[in-house]
């Protein structure tokens, strides 16, 4: 068997690709569904409905897709360029902690100043957590994918130590969680009564702007050549060290960004299960969307849905919600192996 | 000596998507014959070569070794047919010794040792028959590249060889090792061996083959006894129509415009610089011969701007440049075209678009407040596409999907749109066909008429010579003494190439 490369393929065929990652990753959890002793097509009837198939339904789908967005961005970002972040959930947990420590009272402002306030805070926090695996990359050739995968388990024993002493809240009955954030620096909530925040329309904004700068800026510009070839890059004289500090400081700001909306939109306090493995769904949704921003929206979206609708669909027809897990799993195998097709066919002789 | 050919081919073909890369070709080798395959790049020749070899499957026609049909696709048939093939890029592990890589793959694995004894004394036989002197138990790491090519053909023929198939074999040899070759090629032939010489310098192919074959756009365009055609023929059979040789205007020297200082710089792929110092005039294109290794590379990235020196300096104009990086090159008007256009010069993934802004997108034509100016670059790469002729379906076309000589136009179009002062030529030409080729030169000769220096390095002597006012020659990190136009003939070169009169080099300089 042997890899032979083709060229590109037209935008059509290339927008065929996530379709057929997902119409095989159906497949494949078939399997299982039908192991659990249930009907597939009436599990993934039962998903889509509890995914979308009420207004409520569907708008808990767009709060979970929120800070998938985020995450998502980052790490298209951060692929982009060839910087291997797997560590978006260590971002989005240091944005929650600079959030409830900027947000329980420590800063007396109105609403419209303390927010943006925040929100440049936490970013540079989720920045200056990325830029130390990319110094660490640049300087000594360290492993970025090692780095930022255990950053992820520190910063998480950094939080439990946090909950447990300086953020702890008093009134807590003795729960790791952290005091409420005050309501000036809450994001209202979108449709009054309703979970969806404003920072689904901040996700949407981000991920506008981040397509301005991939395709409209020399940032963009350099970002995407030092990813695609760093000597070349080098050669004509881009900086590629600085381009790869300038994009761990936009992915780690945009990670960390999840956890600001996750604790001021909805949650209202950091506790230690902020995030079930936003971080590394974000993973697949940047893969899903194979690094577009505006892919992201509509990757997380699906990607949600399906946790969301998996749900659902346990309660109804006794098949574990797991499947949902096992299914955004396989979606991010097929998909690398879809992008793979994109660029190679496969001889076997 | 039996009636049935050595080797016999019959109407192979072999496509890759739209691309013949072989088209019904036919041909038998004698035994004891030299054949050559001549044609161009992407003519076919490693194609056909790799059929043979069984590492492609044809899709069409057959392969048969002394009256046998060799099975498609089976390396290990081709080798117990008695085939043996040296390739470009040799096959070597590099951390092991000679024996130990000939020996390699010979027993079975079975056998806990390998019988070294054995093997040694064969070795050795082998390279005093055929003079292929190399010691065995050296490791290869520490060889020189025409050694390294002594131990594959030794591999071959220690397999027992009777058909010995050389691809490009002299792309990486000093002229002396050349006909160091030669000698052995013809040792082989005297013992019954036949021989397919692959190449594409025509003064190899007129000097060692009994028969040339011509490949071209892959089709096998003519079959001449070496005896009775010339070098003329051969060249328009290869490329299809008459070639003309370069004609150089006279010398209009100006002042110098880049200097190199007892300038020393870090090793790598072989011979780091050693206290060079090297000045380029405008008007006049200063030529660099030297074997692969001998600090060439290394004058190059420095030049270019992606290595600093480790001591001495570097001038333009007459000013020291103390901060010197690619961008710093650039601002000072070096124009780079890399020896390696695919890893170096240019983003294979990336647009015609993107690749020919790449040099100059900070400048305000394409940029402004961070932004850029995606119509400005359009224009520029559908400017330099018509200049340079370019063919290529859009500027919107990964530049991957280019042909070698097209994406060469495009760099040269980047390097030389804005005229340059000081030019960078490093292996301008290889891998490219003769119309490439010949375009190259011309660019670079009117480049130097308009009044830029340009440093031409190459591994190509020929061309050297051909486009040279001025010729220096590296050896292991160091300059010889200058020769002007025609006055060191290619045996001297190729001497100095091999070190020799290296001392008394060193006294005059």
């Amino acid at each position: 068997m042997r890899l032979e490369p083709k060229p590109s393929p037209s935008l059509a065929i290339t927008l065929l690709f996530p379709l057929a990652a997902i119409g095989t990753t159906l497949v494949l959890t078939s399997i299982l569904v039908l192991a659990a002793g249930a009907s597939p097509l009436s599990v993934f009837y039962l998903v889509a409905k509890g995914a979308a198939g009420s207004q409520f339904a569907f708008l808990e789908t767009l709060t979970r897709a929120t800070p998938l967005i985020f995450t998502g961005l980052a790490i298209a970002v951060a692929f982009r360029a060839k910087l291997w972040n797997i560590g978006a959930e260590a971002q989005l947990y240091i944005g929650g902690v600079v959030t409830v420590a900027l947000g329980t009272g420590a800063l007396p402002l109105p609403s419209v100043v303390l927010v943006p306030v925040i929100m440049v805070a936490v970013m540079a926090a989720g920045a200056l957590l990325l830029l130390g695996p990319a110094m660490l990359k640049t300087r000594f050739g360290v492993d970025e994918v090692v780095t930022t995968l255990l950053l992820n388990f520190i910063v998480l024993l950094f939080v439990s130590m946090l909950l447990e002493g300086m953020l702890k809240d008093p009134m807590g009955l003795g729960w790791p969680q952290s005091q409420k954030v005050i309501a000036e620096a809450q994001l209202p909530r979108l449709i009054q009564g309703k979970r969806l925040h404003y920072g689904f329309v901040i996700a949407l904004a981000s991920a506008v702007l981040i397509w301005v700068v991939m395709k409209k800026t020399v940032l963009g510009y350099e970002m995407r050549a030092v990813g695609l070839n760093p000597e070349g890059a080098r050669f004509v004289g881009i900086l590629v060290d600085r381009t790869l500090m300038k994009t761990a400081l936009l992915s780690g700001g945009l990670a960390a960004l999840a956890g600001f909306s996750e604790v001021s939109g909805l949650k209202g306090n950091l506790t230690l299960d902020l995030s079930p493995g936003y971080g590394y769904t974000g993973i697949v949704v940047a893969m899903l969307a194979m690094l577009n921003p505006l892919g992201v929206i509509a990757a997380a979206i699906f990607v949600a849905g399906i946790f969301v609708g998996a749900d659902a669909m346990s309660r109804a027809a006794k098949v574990s919600s797991y499947i949902a897990d096992v299914m955004v799993a396989t979606s991010l195998l097929t998909m690398v192996v879809a992008i793979l097709l994109t660029r190679f066919r496969i001889r076997w002789r | 000596m039996s009636s049935k050919p050595a080797l016999r081919l019959s109407r192979i073909s072999k496509r890759f998507g739209p691309l013949r890369a072989n088209d019904a070709i036919s041909f038998d080798l004698e035994q004891s014959e030299v054949i050559a395959l001549l044609g161009e790049n992407g003519a076919g020749k490693t194609t056909l070569m790799n059929i043979l070899f069984g590492h492609y499957v044809a899709d069409e026609g057959t392969v048969e070794a002394f009256g046998k049909p060799l099975p498609p696709g089976d390396p290990r048939a081709a080798i117990d047919a008695g085939i043996g093939m040296v390739h470009q890029h040799f096959t070597l592990a590099d951390n092991m010794t000679v024996l130990e890589n000939i020996a390699l793959g010979t027993q079975s694995l079975w056998r806990p040792r390998l019988d070294r004894t054995a093997a040694r004394r064969r070795i050795e036989q082998l390279s005093a028959d055929f003079g292929l002197s190399v010691d065995p138990a050296a490791t290869i790491s520490s060889l020189s590249v025409g050694e390294r090519q002594r131990v594959e053909i030794l591999k071959a023929l220690y397999r027992e060889a009777r058909i010995l198939i050389l691809d490009e074999p002299t792309a990486v040899l000093t002229p002396v090792e050349t006909e160091a070759l030669f000698r052995t090629l013809k040792l082989l032939v005297a013992k019954g061996l036949s021989i397919i010489f692959i190449s594409h310098k025509l003064h190899e192919v007129m000097a060692v083959s009994d028969r040339v074959l011509v490949l071209r756009s892959g089709q096998l365009v003519g079959e001449r006894e070496t005896r009775s055609t010339d070098r003329k023929e051969l060249a328009a059979l290869m490329v299809g129509r008459e070639v003309k040789p370069t004609t150089v205007s006279p010398l209009r020297l100006g002042g110098p415009l880049l200097a190199l200082e007892q300038v020393s710089a870090t090793p790598y792929n072989g011979a780091g610089l050693d206290e060079v110092s090297l000045t380029l005039t405008a008007g006049e294109i200063t030529g660099l011969a030297g074997v692969a290794g001998n600090g060439q590379t290394v004058l190059a990235a420095l030049i270019a701007g992606i290595l600093r020196p480790t001591s001495g300096s570097i001038s333009i104009a007459g000013q020291e440049v103390v901060d010197w990086s690619p961008r710093a090159a650039l601002a000072h008007g070096v124009a780079r075209i890399p020896e390696d256009r695919h890893a170096i010069g240019s983003i294979g993934d990336m647009s015609v678009t993107e690749n020919v802004i790449a040099e100059r997108y900070r400048s305000p034509r394409f940029s402004r407040m961070g932004f850029l100016n995606w119509k400005a670059a359009g224009r520029f790469a559908e400017k330099l596409i018509a200049d340079y002729d370019v063919k290529c379906p859009s500027p919107e076309a990964r530049i991957r999907l280019l042909s070698g000589g097209n994406m060469q136009k495009l760099i040269l179009g980047r390097a030389l749109d804005a005229d340059p002062a000081v030019i960078l030529a490093s292996q301008p030409t290889r891998g490219l066909d003769v119309g490439a080729v010949a375009y190259v030169h011309h660019m670079l000769l009117s480049a130097r008429d308009r009044g830029a220096a340009i440093l031409l390095i190459s591994e190509d002597l020929e061309e050297v010579l051909a486009l040279s006012d001025r010729i220096f020659v590296m050896f292991k990190g160091r300059l010889s003494t200058p020769s002007a136009r025609g006055e060191r003939s290619i045996r001297e070169l190729g001497e100095l190439m091999a070190g020799h009169n290296g001392e008394r080099d060193d006294h005059a300089a």
